[in-house]
C-alpha cells in the first residue's frame, strides 16, 4: 500500500507526519477435512481462532450450514470468511424465494466459485471446502483456492494443517501407495470416515499451533446433519 | 525461494523397538527441473550409523566429506568406533562453527549405539541446534507432509518389519504431495545384527 497517490509526490509531503501501514489480510488459522462416501459425507473443522501467537477463541465453529444437504467449511482470514458466508446466505435465500426450492449442492458449489472470482483482484483470503449430498444422493466434496478455482473430489484437507493432513487422506482414504486388490481394502463407512477425520485432527494438533482445542464433525446424509464434537489438545 | 529448497529432497528417521530406520528420496533437481533421479541423501558412515543430509546439494557433499574426515581422525586417535551421540555433538559444533555463514543443510542422524545397542535418532537445523526426540525426525522440502504422516502412523515399540511399513508409507505419501521430492526412495532398517536396504518404486511425476 505504498503507491496510494500522495506518496508519489515527495515535494508535497508534510515533514514529520506518521503514516500507518494498512494490511487488509490476516491469517486466523484453522483446518478442515472432508471425506465423501457413497451416500454420506463427513466434514470436520477445528474450533481454534488465532492470530499470530494469540488465541482469540477456543470454541468458534468454522462449519457453516448452508442447507440441509450442504455444509461449507471456511478458514483463512476470519473477517473474509464472515463476509463471504454472509453473502452466500443472502444469495441462497434469494434463490429460494425466486425458485421456491433449496439450492442443490452442485449449484452452491458453482455459485461459491463465481462469488469468489468476482473478487479476482482483491480476493477473499479463505480456504474453502464444501461438503454435501449431490442430486444423485452421493456424497461429494468441493475444494477452492482463494480466487474461486473449484475442484470436485472425494476427500480433501484444507487450512493451516492442510499440507500435513492431505497425504494422510491420500493414504487412508485414497489408498495411495497400497498394493492391495479392491476387495482387500477396507470399505469406507461413516464410522471409518469419522475415525480417520478425528485421527488426522489429533495428529495436526500435535504439530500445527493454529489447529487445536476441539474438532466439530458434521455427518451429512439424506436424512439430515448429525453433529459431533471431539476434544483436542488445548496448547 | 530459500536456498534450502533449491535442490529439493527429503529424509526421515524413526525409532522402533531395538531398531531404527532412515529413509531418503532419490530426486536431485534445480528448482523445478529434475537433474538426476538416483541421488541418495543418506550415507552409511559407521557400521550401525547413517547420516542423512537435505538441503543444498553442494553443501550435502561438502559436509559429508568434512564430517567423514573428522570422524576418521577421531577414530584413529581414540582407536574406537564413534557412537551416534558423540557424532551428533561433533556435527552440531561443526555446524555452529559456521554460525554466520552456514552450510545450507538439515542433517538427520540415525543409528544404534555400538556398545549399548540403544536406538538413537537426531536432527538439527542448519546451524546445529540438536533435537533428539523419542519418536521420529523429518527434514527436507516436504517436512510438513512428513510430520502429518509420521504423527498418524508412528507408534511406540514397532518391530523392524512394521517400522519399515510405517516409514515407507510415510515417505511415499508425503513426497507424492511435494513436487521437489520423490522419484523413488531407499529405506535402511538398522538392527543390532543386520542392516536391511530396500528400494521403493514410486510414481515419477
Amino acid at each position: 500500500m505504498s503507491n496510494l497517490g500522495f506518496q508519489q509526490f515527495p515535494e508535497y509531503q508534510v515533514p514529520g507526519v506518521q503514516q500507518a501501514d494498512f494490511s487488509p489480510y490476516e491469517s486466523n488459522g484453522g483446518s478442515i477435512v472432508a471425506i465423501a462416501g457413497d451416500d454420506f459425507v463427513v466434514i470436520a473443522a477445528d474450533t481454534r481462532l488465532s492470530s499470530g501467537y494469540n488465541i482469540h477463541s477456543r470454541d468458534q465453529s468454522k462449519l457453516f450450514k448452508l442447507s440441509d444437504q450442504t455444509v461449507l467449511g471456511s478458514t483463512g482470514c476470519w473477517a473474509d470468511t464472515l463476509s463471504l458466508t454472509g453473502l452466500l446466505k443472502v444469495r441462497m435465500q434469494g434463490y429460494e424465494h425466486t425458485h421456491l426450492r433449496t439450492m442443490a449442492t452442485d449449484a452452491v458449489a458453482q455459485m461459491l466459485s463465481i462469488t469468489m472470482y468476482n473478487r479476482r483482484f482483491f480476493p477473499y483470503y479463505v480456504s474453502n471446502i464444501l461438503a454435501g449430498i449431490d442430486k444423485d444422493g452421493k456424497g461429494v466434496v468441493y475444494s477452492y483456492d482463494p480466487i474461486g478455482h473449484c475442484e470436485r473430489a472425494f476427500y480433501r484437507a484444507g487450512g493451516t494443517a492442510g499440507t500435513l493432513l492431505q497425504p494422510v487422506l491420500d493414504n487412508q482414504i485414497g489408498h495411495k501407495n497400497i498394493n492391495l486388490s479392491s476387495s482387500e481394502l477396507p470399505k469406507l463407512t461413516i464410522e471409518r470416515a469419522v475415525a480417520i477425520a478425528s485421527d488426522t485432527f489429533i495428529s495436526a494438533a500435535e504439530r500445527d499451533i493454529y489447529t487445536g482445542d476441539s474438532v466439530l464433525i458434521n455427518i451429512i446424509t439424506k436424512d439430515g446433519i448429525e453433529e459431533k464434537k471431539l476434544q483436542l489438545r488445548l496448547d | 525461494m530459500s536456498i534450502l529448497a533449491y535442490n529439493g529432497g527429503c529424509v526421515v528417521a524413526m525409532r522402533g523397538k531395538d531398531c531404527v530406520a532412515i529413509a531418503t528420496d532419490h530426486r536431485f533437481g534445480v528448482q523445478a527441473q529434475t537433474i538426476s533421479t538416483d541421488f541418495k541423501k543418506v550415507f552409511h558412515i559407521a557400521p550401525r550409523m547413517f547420516l542423512g543430509l537435505t538441503g543444498l546439494q553442494t553443501d550435502i557433499l561438502t559436509v559429508r566429506d568434512r564430517l567423514m574426515f573428522r570422524k576418521n581422525l577421531y577414530e584413529t586417535r581414540e582407536n574406537r568406533e564413534m557412537a551416534p551421540k558423540p557424532f551428533s555433538a561433533m556435527l552440531s559444533s561443526f555446524l555452529y562453527e559456521h554460525r554466520f555463514g552456514p552450510y545450507f543443510i538439515e542433517p538427520v542422524v540415525a543409528g544404534l549405539d555400538p556398545h549399548t545397542l540403544k536406538p538413537f535418532i537426531c536432527n538439527m537445523d542448519l546451524i546445529g541446534c540438536p533435537n533428539e526426540p523419542v519418536d521420529f525426525v523429518v527434514a527436507g522440502t516436504c517436512a510438513e507432509q512428513l510430520y502429518g504422516m509420521c504423527e498418524t502412523l508412528w507408534r511406540p515399540d514397532l518391530e523392524p518389519d512394521q517400522l519399515f511399513e510405517v516409514i515407507a508409507q510415510s515417505m511415499m505419501n508425503a513426497f507424492d504431495r511435494d513436487a521437489m521430492s520423490g522419484w523413488g526412495a531407499t529405506v535402511y532398517i538398522i538392527e543390532k545384527d543386520k542392516i536391511t536396504e530396500r528400494s521403493l518404486k514410486t510414481r515419477m511425476d
